[in-house]
């Protein structure tokens, strides 16, 4: 029954969000809360161990039918039933998704108990983050575009209204419309592959795609154009280039908002949805090599911007745009199952990072600037510990779960063929091992820049906080062992069990060549370490400011994040201003013209009317009046009112019938 | 036996006076005993062309048009009689109220 995954962070939001919100108190709402996302990661496990047992690959419900039958007539010219129901599905990747997200979910509810503990609209962030999950679970499970695109929009509204959580701060209401709006330009282009898909085919149920793309249902050049489309949606979703601005900014939500939603679980929804129509993006091909550059592209050119940053959030969140990239250079090269299980570890280490950073955050009482941090490994040891454990994760240290993923990626990106791809992904992963322990020791080594507050000293954070961290770095350290490759005596467990969604992929390498890549990005990550800690640790950050000091311009591009988004404000928000001082322009003079000429028009026919009806209607309805008068007036003088007239009169009339009637008769 | 056309001649004498009476006095009492001349008139040869004819319906005619002329001279001295008290004359001229 895994249409009950969903259920219950749907009461959970409803409960909590119309009824706690008014008299719950913090510990009911926290249990509502909690208790609904454990809830629905039992339905999620039992629902997978279901699937395990279960001979079939993939499980179908329908609970009605949304748009009833409708015949369109296709781009081939032959009538096809459109038929749209509310219906779920639920196979390997939707097992692996519904388990990282009620999983990982699980687990950030949790830490928010403790981190959000003081905040006064407790009620409405716990039924914001249970209606995220039920979004996503809608949009991992949907069995057709339409519902995933239900899922799809719903987490974009969640995502805006926790990234604005905090909305009496301008910076936060800001960013948070700015996501909102970046991610509509991509829905767009997902709401017009979508329907060119309709147009094409007549069915948006993702069975019936794969079902007529493989059947040869779909012209090339159609299916390459729905596959960027709907890729366009991705690169909003997911952060990719170009849609890939509004992540930083989204930092303004709450920490383990940009935890759960804008690192482990939102952010994905691209990649999922690239996996879950890989039928389609594999039959383009087209469409496949632009998800891999754009991926290679995005992974290096975020971590250059990761490298400048001070603020500890905004370094993560391009770490996270970063990895994404990966995941969509694994999808890129055909290797779904790499993809998706780097997108399964990026979720077990990011969201442990992303909460260990708000246990930083909340050790320092707010102070997000990492030039005011450093030297915090003796004050706040565990949180230190496992924020390492992390940072070694995303770095690909040898044995944890980053290592494994990011290298199954790479070696298939290399045994594709796609050299340049592989490249660029092995300059990203040193680049990341790079910048994440420039954070480290930024943070945790060196002298101490901060200075306490009075009352307010650094504190390590309470159990609440610190057990999902350290279960989630448990989470980061094994997660890549159910994937170990064959090559280290694993056998590719995870890998197997999803291409039984995805299909066979076989990287086809030699065992020596795959052993040289892996050994070129261990050497890669652990070069990178160490030229991190000779930078910062033991020349105390002096190489780096040396060389600011000496690249000047080029330091300050990359600050100011290649002036993407002053760019992207003059073009596309001024765009849009102009657009609308032209319209309002045209509305004033040209429709305002239009609307007052008419209406002049009007009334000058209207006057016209008047002069008629004064001269002529007034004028026929007086004159037969004064003629009335005119004649009475002549005749009036007949009736002299003497009676003798009036005999003559009379007598006179008599002779005159008599004489007509005798001469007639 | 006198002549029809002799009867014809003296009635239609009397009602050219009775006429010419109505029409040119201007005195009430005079116009009424006009009205009666002409009316005699009619009656002499309604009932001279009955006797020509041997019918009784001239003669019976003839006493309709008597009876008729004595109602409108009792209905028409009445009326002169309430004339003459409001004006204090027979003058006919003075009767004009129905000048348009």
């Amino acid at each position: 029954m895994f249409v009950l995954i969903p259920l219950f962070p749907l009461l959970g939001a409803a409960v909590n969000g119309l009824i706690g919100i008014r008299g719950f108190s913090r510990r009911a709402v926290g249990a509502t809360a909690v208790g609904a996302a454990g809830m629905s990661f039992a339905a999620a496990v039992a629902a997978f161990v279901g699937l395990l047992r279960s001979a079939e690959p993939a499980i179908v419900k329908t609970l009605f039918t949304w748009l009833p039958p409708s015949l369109v007539r296709t781009a081939s010219g032959s009538l096809a039933s459109l038929r749209v129901d509310l219906s779920f599905h639920y196979d390997s990747l939707a097992a692996v998704m519904t388990l990282v997200v009620t999983g990982v979910g699980l687990l950030i509810h949790i830490y928010s108990l403790g981190y959000m503990a003081h905040d006064k609209s407790y009620a409405r962030y716990f039924s914001y983050l249970n209606l995220f999950t039920f979004a996503m679970l809608i949009l991992v499970l949907g069995a057709n575009l339409g519902v995933m695109f239900i899922g799809w929009e719903g987490v974009g509204l969640c995502s805006y209204l926790l990234i604005g959580f905090w909305f009496r701060k301008d910076s936060a209401s800001n960013a948070g419309k700015k996501a909102f709006i970046t991610n509509r330009v991509g829905d767009f282009g997902f709401l017009l592959g979508t329907g060119l898909l309709v147009y094409a085919l007549g069915t948006i149920d993702i069975a019936g795609i794969a079902a007529a793309v493989e059947g040869g249902a779909l012209a090339k050049g159609t299916a390459t154009a729905a596959a960027l489309l709907l890729f366009l949606g991705a690169t909003g979703k997911s952060a990719q280039i170009p849609l890939y601005t509004w992540l930083p900014d989204a930092m303004e939500g709450p920490t383990p908002v940009s935890a759960l939603i804008h690192a482990a679980t939102m952010v994905t929804a691209g990649v999922y949805m690239v996996a879950r129509l890989h039928v389609l993006f594999s039959f383009s091909g087209t469409a496949l090599t632009v998800v891999a550059l754009t991926g290679a592209i995005t992974a290096v050119y975020a971590a250059t911007m990761a490298f400048v940053q001070t603020d500890i959030k905004r370094v993560l969140a391009y770490s996270t745009i970063s990895q994404i990239g990966f995941m969509f250079i694994g999808l890129g090269v055909g290797a779904y199952a790499a993809g998706i299980f780097h997108l399964m570890t990026h979720a077990f280490f990011k969201s442990l990072l992303f909460l260990a950073a708000g246990s930083v955050i909340h050790a320092l009482s707010g102070e997000q600037d990492m030039r005011r941090m450093g030297g915090l490994r003796a004050r706040i040891p565990r949180t230190y510990r496992v924020f390492l454990i992390g940072a070694l994760a995303i770095s690909g240290f040898p044995g944890l779960s980053g290592f494994f993923s990011k290298d199954e990626i790479l070696a298939s990106a290399f045994a594709s063929g796609q050299y340049l791809v592989w490249a660029l992904g092995l300059a990203g992963a040193a680049m990341t091992a790079f910048y994440m322990f420039r954070l480290i020791f930024m943070t945790f080594f060196g002298e101490e820049r901060f200075t306490e507050k009075a009352g307010e000293p650094v504190h390590e954070s309470p159990p609440v906080m610190l057990v999902p961290l350290q279960v989630l770095a448990v989470l980061a350290v094994i997660g890549g062992y159910i994937g170990l490759p064959r090559l280290l005596g694993g056998r590719a467990w995870f890998t197997r069990f999803l291409e039984r969604t995805t299909g066979a992929h076989e990287a086809g390498l030699a065992p020596g060549t795959e052993a040289l890549l892996m050994a070129a990005s261990v050497a890669a990550a652990l070069g990178a370490i160490y030229a991190a800690y000779v930078i910062y640790v033991k020349k105390r950050g002096e190489p780096a400011r040396r060389f600011a000091e000496r690249c000047r311009a080029l330091y300050q591009t990359v600050l100011r994040k290649y002036y993407v988004d002053e760019f992207y404000g003059k073009v596309f928000v001024g765009g849009v201003f102009a657009a609308g001082r032209i319209a309002d322009w045209i509305d004033r003079r040209v429709i305002d013209g239009l609307v007052d000429g008419t209406a002049g028009v009007a009334r000058r026919v209207s006057r016209l009317a008047i002069l008629f009806d004064e001269r002529a209607v007034d004028g026929a309805v007086n004159g037969v009046g004064k003629a009335h008068l005119a004649a009475s007036s002549v005749l009036r003088r007949l009736q002299t009112g003497h009676i003798y007239n009036y005999a003559l009169a009379v007598m006179l009339g008599v002779a005159l019938v008599i004489t007509i009637a005798v001469a007639v008769f | 036996m006198i002549p029809i056309e002799a009867v014809i001649v003296l009635g239609l004498l009397l009602f050219a006076i009775g006429f010419v009476g109505v029409v040119v006095r201007k005195n009430l009492v005079v116009m009424l005993m006009s009205l009666e001349l002409l009316l005699n008139g009619a009656n002499v040869i309604l009932v001279g062309l009955g006797r020509r004819l041997d019918s009784p319906r001239g003669t019976i005619f003839a006493m309709f048009v008597i009876i008729m002329a004595v109602s409108e001279a009792a209905v028409g001295f009445a009326l002169v009689l309430a004339y003459f008290r409001q004006k204090k004359s027979y003058d006919v001229d003075a009767l004009d109220d129905l000048k348009g």
